[in-house]
């Protein structure tokens, strides 16, 4: 107990401004370490890079000059002093492939894998936290073994076969479900010509337009991959929930709400999940933060134009800096997503705040 | 048989060999009773004994073409999960493929946990600012996106068997620094080890031959849940054509040339991914009843 003369307010946001400094600075530290990585691996690769782009008929002349021009002929330090300059003003160097500038690129790419990665968390969530709440309630019942057991296959699934499975079976024999790629090739040309493009996610951009018919066309395209990936999330998603469950339904203030007579549909999914809720946050966004990365072997079964597929793309022409700069991209989000679970986690959960 | 339950059963251990082996038996018993757990462990033995017996439980070799015999159906005599676009037969080579497996597999789980219970602890029993700097290296690796990590370091070093493994043990290595460094925390102030010091050890000596015994248990059953991770991505790194090289047998490589003709032939593709799958599953429903035999946090629960 505090004594009540102490102003607590003050302290409390100090303490708050205090740990965001904190986990600025973090955030700051990983960032560089991030680019420490990529940069190794690009000074590592052995294409020359001068031959990449003078040809290998270049004279001794314009192969130094060039090196000089690239800064080949720094010290390592003050190379990649000038990697993380041009890093943070947005430069993450030239496709080889198509001389465009990777940011630009990836900016394009971005929108796809942000709305297939966000549809695939919001049904991960939707049926893998009540599946892992009611899980908890019936500890070692056949419904806790059978969402157990579907969990465990959901982590044991190479996503690039069931991709495969699941085009065979909804697109190829049942044709349900609309093929490889975000749209028909109709509506992609009128996407193109006719939609304000908001957002670059399809769903979203076609609604806010009123095109409806188009919507249900993406909607088609997005929910086998979307499903998919949703899986895989669900899986981790319900495993976590059950085991934070189990330990709040074993706590006194349960047994409390449970002897005043407290309906037992009330205490668990009001008291409890209330409670459980904090560390999920948590949970959610690193299954988030995992599908960025995840789609990667997804895009390439679906032909999904995003960022998984720019970059395994790239990877067939040995585009380095296509490659790299994508690495960086998909390394920041995944960054940000953490760190942002970790400051909602002390936001949100007094207890984290000491 | 019965004498030597009595031995390991035996309260009054006279050994500590005697208590080591008891407290395995108890163990052993109580993962006995959990049927997935131990269905988990039969695909486990049955991988191992498929790999070790390969040449002679196969009956085509793996590499040899048949052009005339090309993508028959399974169910054809001789070819009981059917043939491939140059003849061969997809069940030699899922027999084969499985030496793969176990050869990246294995090849990872001997360097990945080596290198996070070095480092970790190292980082846990020095404490201070060794700490802090090992503890960043390995945030900095963990908060990598690991498949994309993985992706870069065999893009620039060529793909290849030996590739793939380095990339996925270096992505890997993190949470083994993580629980090592945990698990030195709890035991770096206890009084057998400030006994083992005063009795004149170096660190070395300390970590080396007492703390490190204490970490293993809780790094094992990492390993054994992180089996069928890393299943998973040598065969998607396989599949994109960056791990081992055709014409070897190996699933994610298998996967990937039978998906020009998914939808003509699906036996290519989907054979050797239920392969994957099932292996996957083994391993994860061992770890998992592991862990609910060896780690007495989640058997309280």
């Amino acid at each position: 107990m505090e004594p009540a003369s102490l102003p607590a307010e003050p302290s409390r946001l100090a303490r708050l401004l205090r740990q965001l400094g904190a986990t600025a600075f973090s955030l700051f530290i990983t960032f560089i370490g991030l680019l420490a990585v990529t940069f190794v691996i690009s000074r590592v690769v052995p294409i020359d890079p001068v031959t990449s782009i003078l040809g290998n008929r270049a004279s001794q002349a314009q192969i130094d000059d060039a090196r000089e021009a690239l800064g080949l002929n720094d010290p390592t330090y003050m190379q990649f002093g000038i990697y993380l300059r041009d890093t943070l003003r947005g430069d993450l160097g030239t496709s080889i492939r198509t001389r465009e500038p990777v940011l630009k690129e990836v900016g394009q790419r971005f929108p796809a894998t942000l709305e297939l990665a966000t549809l695939a968390t919001l049904l991960g969530v939707l049926i893998g936290l009540p599946a892992g709440v009611i899980a908890a309630t019936r500890p070692g019942s056949l419904y806790d073994q059978a969402v157990r057991l579907i969990g465990l296959m959901g982590y044991s699934m190479p996503v690039f076969w069931l991709g495969l499975i699941g085009l065979l079976l909804f697109y190829g024999t049942l044709g349900w479900v609309g093929g490889p790629g975000r749209l028909d090739a109709v509506y992609q040309m009128s996407y193109d010509f006719e939609v304000t493009q908001y957002t670059g996610m399809i769903m979203l951009d076609t609604a806010l337009n009123g095109r409806w018919d188009m919507f249900a066309n993406a909607f088609s395209h997005i929910i086998l991959p979307a499903g998919i990936l949703a899986y895989i999330s669900m899986a981790y998603i319900s495993r976590m929930t059950r085991s934070f469950m189990m330990n709040e339904l074993g706590q006194e203030y349960i047994t409390t709400a449970r002897v005043k007579g407290m309906p037992e549909r009330r205490v668990v999914w009001v008291h409890a999940l209330k409670n459980v809720m904090v560390p999920l946050i948590t949970v959610i966004a690193l299954s988030y933060a995992y599908l960025l990365e995840g789609a990667v072997l997804t895009e390439t079964i679906f032909a999904w134009p995003g960022l998984g597929s720019y970059i395994t793309d790239a990877l067939q022409v040995a585009d380095m800096p296509a490659v790299l700069g994508g690495t960086v991209v998909v390394g920041v989000a995944y960054i940000g997503l953490n760190m942002l679970s970790d400051l909602l986690y002390r936001l949100v959960d007094p207890r984290a705040r000491t | 048989m019965s004498t030597l339950i009595t031995w390991l059963r035996d309260p009054n251990p006279a050994s500590r060999l005697q208590s080591k082996l008891g407290q395995s038996y108890l163990s052993w018993l109580r993962l006995r009773r959990n049927p997935l757990a131990m269905i988990g462990l039969t695909i486990s033995l049955a991988l191992v004994l498929m790999a070790l017996f390969a040449p002679l439980l196969a009956p085509h070799d793996p590499i040899a073409q048949e052009l005339s015999r090309r993508l028959l159906p399974p169910g054809t005599a001789g070819n009981w999960l059917g043939t491939d676009d140059f003849g061969r037969d997809i069940l030699s080579r899922i027999i084969f493929g499985s030496r793969i497996t176990l050869y990246i597999v294995l090849l990872v789980i001997l360097t990945a946990p080596v290198v996070g219970l070095i480092i970790g602890t190292i980082a846990g029993y020095f404490g201070g600012w060794t700490d802090e700097i090992l503890m960043r290296i390995t945030d900095i690796f963990l908060a990598f996106p690991k498949l994309i990590l993985a992706l870069a370091l065999v893009a620039v070093l060529g793909p290849g068997m030996e590739n793939a493994v380095l990339a996925i043990a270096l992505t890997s290595w993190p949470p083994y620094a993580r629980v090592a460094r945990a698990e030195t925390l709890t035991v770096r102030n206890s009084d057998y080890i400030a006994a083992v010091k005063l009795q004149g050890a170096g660190a070395a000596r300390v970590i080396w031959g007492h703390v490190m015994p204490m970490c293993l248990p809780s790094v094992i059953i990492r390993v054994t849940l992180d089996m069928a991770g890393v299943i998973l991505t040598a065969a998607g790194l396989g599949f994109l054509g960056l791990g081992v090289q055709p014409p070897l047998p190996e699933w994610g490589l298998m996967i990937s040339a039978g998906r020009k003709f998914l939808f003509e032939q699906w036996w290519v593709a989907t054979m050797p991914g239920l392969a994957i799958f099932i292996v996957s599953l083994g391993f994860n429903l061992l770890g998992d009843g592991l862990r609910d035999v060896l780690d007495p946090r989640s058997t309280s629960k």
